[in-house]
């Protein structure tokens, strides 16, 4: 079972070569959107070089459940619902929703994740297998 | 006007590998107007070429049934130029391969030292684009025929590949229109 500082040793390096960033610039609080600049294309890229390091699969919607964010059923006016929120909880939790939870505006969700939200996720695919 | 950067296949290991080759002449158009008197190979038509090379490996790897587009292009390093006169050597890796797409590495040599290297990701065209036709399979096959891909192509397992039905069905059926229209045309 790989430890917490490989686990993240091997995102960041993954972060490095996706997205053009320099190591420092990698930290556990960084958000992938706001402080590292990912592009929705780079999930692509992302998730490629993870699955390829750690030996898992990553089905898109587990990570980045668009389903739900596009739902009439969870989304109105632009925010997601109460329920909406169950459910992301319920899909993601390894992800911290609490300051989402604040402005839960569909455009701000994807400068939620964190590179430590992304670790969490890793670990509990790989404890899986 | 389609555009052929690279001209044939030295080698292709379905799923794993290709190796094209390109030979740079004067008699390109871009050569003389690209830099002013400084006859190059534009670096973005190398990167175009390893990326061709790429896309079909991974194409082939879907037995030409789904639509590969080129989505991001990672990282790509220029270490010299081409010239006329040079062969590039572009060799595809796959790194990653998923109904997604896939991550590829790329290079290109020249004169056996590593001149250019490239992550090239690849996506699939979900059901959002179904409907959408990219190439007509008859002239895509023609093309493929005309990189030698099935004179050089094998399988995992040493096998050559073979020309996917569905494109064979395609060029028959090219070719009987083709007839009619010479056969309307005869005195």
């Amino acid at each position: 079972m790989p430890t917490h500082e490989e686990v993240f040793e091997k995102v960041r390096t993954a972060l490095v070569d996706a997205l053009g960033v320099d190591d420092d610039e990698v930290t556990p609080e960084s958000t992938m959107v706001g402080d590292l600049g990912a592009e929705s294309i780079d999930f692509l890229d992302i998730v490629f070089r993870l699955e390829k390091a750690f030996g898992i699969e990553i089905p898109r919607a587990e990570l980045f459940p668009d389903d739900v964010l596009t739902s009439a059923e969870y989304v109105q006016d632009g925010k997601v619902t109460e329920a909406g929120l169950i459910e992301l909880e319920k899909r993601m939790p390894f992800a911290d929703l609490s300051k989402f939870k604040e402005n839960p505006a569909v455009q701000e969700f994807g400068n939620m994740l964190t590179v430590d939200d992304l670790c969490r996720y890793v670990v509990s695919k790989v404890n899986a297998n | 006007m389609r555009w052929f950067w690279i001209d044939r296949f030295l080698e292709f290991e379905s799923g794993r590998r290709a190796v094209a080759v390109k030979n740079v002449s004067y008699a390109e158009e871009q050569i003389p107007d690209y830099a002013l008197s400084m006859p190059i190979m534009p670096g973005s038509l190398i990167l175009e070429g390893m990326a061709h090379t790429g896309g079909l490996l991974v194409a082939e790897s879907g037995g030409f049934l789904q639509r590969v587009v080129l989505a991001k292009v990672g990282k790509i390093l220029f270490h010299d130029y081409a010239t006329p006169g040079d062969q590039l050597i572009y060799t595809s890796e796959i790194q990653s391969f998923q109904a997604r797409g896939a991550l590829v590495h790329s290079t290109a040599h020249l004169d056996g030292l590593l001149m250019a290297e490239a992550d090239v990701v690849f996506a699939h065209l979900d059901e959002r684009f179904a409907g959408i036709q990219l190439y007509d399979p008859a002239e895509y096959l023609g093309i493929l025929r005309s990189y030698r891909l099935f004179e050089v192509g094998i399988r995992s397992d040493g096998r050559p590949i073979e020309v996917p039905e569905h494109m064979l069905d395609a060029e028959r059926r090219w070719l009987d229109t083709e007839r009619q229209r010479c056969a309307k045309q005869s005195p």
